[in-house]
């Protein structure tokens, strides 16, 4: 990490760039675990020889779902945090 | 998510101001959205039945009051827990 004081404009763009990247790589694979995890107890009560059609159906309703409840709740939380904001 | 939030801060202080502060912004978008995923998480489990066509109103409300309700009883407790280290004369 010596040096990051002597990157030229572009290397430091590139190093933004990079970082911005890998959280939101960090960020969909988060998603995605919850969403699996999520789903799966939702979705199948009795794991079969293969996902029936069924399954299939509602592990795709349920990630649309949770999706919608992301954006819920990062909405719910925003606004709670201006309210704080606010109240000092 | 937390991993994140440890190797940036071990970035901070070595660059410069420009980087300094991209790196201080891209680390609360990170812990607000590690936030986010644990409220999901749980909000989830005590508000959504069986996933439908969509998020039914009643299923909405609940998931925005167990955000709200969440950080009140977070609040109500660091304001409990201050006042009985206060009482116990400090720590």
């Amino acid at each position: 990490m010596e040096g990051l004081s002597s990157l030229s404009g572009a290397q430091k763009d590139e190093l933004m760039d990079q970082v911005k990247q890998q959280i939101a790589v960090a960020n969909a694979q988060e998603l995605l675990t919850k969403i699996t995890e999520k789903c799966f107890k939702k979705c199948i009560s009795k794991p079969g020889t293969s996902l029936d059609s069924s399954e299939q159906k509602c592990i795709a309703m349920c990630m649309d779902r949770y999706m919608d409840s992301w954006n819920l709740i990062s909405k719910a939380y925003s606004n709670r945090i201006q309210r704080e904001r606010s109240r000092m | 998510m937390a991993d994140y939030g440890d190797s940036l801060s071990s970035l901070e202080g070595k660059g410069d101001k420009e980087l300094q502060e991209f790196l201080m912004v891209e680390k609360q978008k990170a812990q607000f959205n590690a936030q986010i995923h644990e409220f999901n998480d749980f909000c989830w489990e005590k508000c959504v039945e069986k996933p439908s066509n969509k998020l039914d109103s009643k299923t909405e409300t609940c998931l925005t009051n167990c955000v709200d309700r969440f950080i009140d009883v977070s609040l109500l407790i660091t304001n409990r827990f201050a006042q009985l280290l206060q009482k116990s004369g400090g720590m």
